[in-house]
């Protein structure tokens, strides 16, 4: 059961780097929709550095939407997705694997890439750690959630706005423990409490999500 | 050996669409006059002859529209993910129109929530809207219906669109709980529960009874509604079965 998972995520993380374009997309979004928001709304360095909270957080999270589109298609459109959920391999593990490599590919690099923004946009100096924290406990729950409603789309043709309607309503939780820690930090209060409700849902995702993700694919491979 | 039933008789006559509408036919006048005769009393008796809040006045009777229908709008979605569940498991066709019946339903219930609770926030708290707990969850919970029904209208194939809307509704059974208690985890503006089974409600007997009268009316409401799409859809659904022929042609 192990040995499918391990070759699964390498598959899919091989796949990844072999289209390095479609890698950055993502990211330079991430850049992109963070650098509007100076200059749409005021460059001044305290009003920034009040927003940047909630600014890199939705941006996160809109990029994140952004990737779903390509989870599962190409699988889907060249019958590997089919041939993997006939195979006798649990597939729970396969949508874990799936999923890991999505966020290694997309969650982790935003996370690593955060910090440079956050400086762009005046945030305070002792929240940048607890950014990254959020983000990286954050992001793998967003990419979970959001190859659920991958998973329900992908036999769709016309997939794109559909996913961002399924899916923001449950990445709003994340969103507002994710930022309001950010945002405490900045003022210097504790942050415990948010990073703990972020963890459990982690750890809930972890569990469920797979699941459901799963039954989502056979669903959409039926078709 | 015949197979040995999980589930009680009534449970799997109602999986036939024939059963089904007889059942409904015989149930429907009786919730349509029990909604409409609970409605008018609930109404009249609350805006009319309870008594005024020594705070608020006359603005509080709202709550004989808004607290009824926050509650349906949550047990709704509960009906709707619980039968989509039943679908998937039991492979029930029935259970799956169910589920199509119970989301625009749910989601105007929903939106009057939403839109009441505006509506009396503006004298009381001053303002139309706060991001609080109680109505941040609220709003997701509308996002949600209407993520259900856009799954469901972009799916072609009748099966494969309840699936996938049950698997997004159970998903989204998490919002209940937060709605529920996030007035107790959170120190928000909205006031705790006005109704709750166990415990004595605060508000004096003049009060709550009209309330409660309207929440059973909303209930019978609920059923009435449900019922009509739930018939729609089977007659549209099962349009090429013999029964459904039959009784058109007869009529």
């Amino acid at each position: 059961m192990l040995n499918a998972f391990w070759a699964e995520l390498k598959r899919d993380l091989l796949l990844a780097f072999r289209r390095r374009g479609d890698l950055l997309n993502p990211l330079l979004f991430f850049v992109m929709v963070a650098a509007l928001f100076p200059l749409g709304v005021s460059p001044a360095a305290d009003f920034l550095a009040k927003l940047a909270p909630g600014v890199l957080w939705v941006c996160a999270l809109l990029s994140a939407l952004l990737s779903l589109d390509y989870l599962f298609k190409s699988d889907y459109e060249d019958g590997t997705l089919e041939q993997l959920l006939l195979s006798s391999e649990s597939s729970y593990m396969l949508a874990m694997a799936k999923t890991i490599a999505h966020w290694l590919t997309t969650g982790l690099p935003l996370t690593v890439l955060a910090p440079l923004l956050a400086v762009m946009l005046f945030l305070p100096t002792q929240a940048i750690g607890v950014l990254v924290l959020t983000l990286l406990i954050g992001t793998p729950t967003l990419s979970l959630i959001g190859a659920i409603a991958s998973a329900l789309t992908v036999g769709l043709k016309k997939g794109g706005v559909l996913i961002s309607l399924i899916v923001i309503p449950l990445y709003i939780p994340v969103l507002i423990f994710g930022a309001s820690a950010v945002q405490n930090a900045t003022l210097g209060l504790p942050v415990s409490a948010h990073l703990a409700i972020l963890g459990a849902m982690l750890i809930l995702s972890v569990v469920l999500a797979p699941f459901a993700i799963a039954a989502s694919l056979r669903m959409s491979v039926s078709n | 050996m015949a197979k040995k039933q999980i589930m009680p008789l009534w449970f799997y006559q109602l999986a036939s669409p024939k059963y089904c509408y007889q059942i409904t036919s015989k149930l429907l006048p009786f919730f349509a006059c029990a909604a409409l005769a609970l409605m008018s009393v609930g109404i009249v008796w609350g805006l009319l002859f309870a008594p005024q809040d020594y705070q608020q006045g006359n603005s509080f009777r709202i709550i004989y529209i808004h607290v009824p229908s926050a509650i349906l709008a949550q047990s709704i979605y509960i009906t709707m993910a619980l039968s989509g569940a039943i679908g998937i498991i039991w492979k029930m066709k029935i259970a799956d129109m169910v589920a199509y019946a119970c989301a625009p339903i749910g989601a105007s219930m929903a939106f009057i929530a939403l839109m009441t609770g505006a509506i009396w926030g503006k004298p009381t708290w001053g303002s139309w809207w706060v991001w609080d707990a109680r109505l941040t969850s609220m709003l997701i919970l509308l996002f949600l219906y209407f993520g259900v029904m856009a799954l469901y209208s972009a799916m072609e194939n009748n099966a494969n669109a309840a699936r996938a809307t049950a698997i997004l509704a159970l998903v989204g059974l998490v919002n209940i709980p937060i709605i529920k208690y996030s007035v107790d985890w959170w120190n928000t503006l909205h006031q705790p529960a006005t109704f709750t089974l166990t415990e004595k409600p605060a508000m004096p007997v003049e009060m709550w009874l009209p309330l409660l009268v309207m929440l059973i009316g909303f209930y019978c409401f609920f059923a009435t509604a449900m019922m009509l799409r739930l018939r729609n859809e089977i007659l549209r659904r099962e349009k090429r079965a013999g029964w459904v022929k039959k009784m058109i042609t007869k009529t």
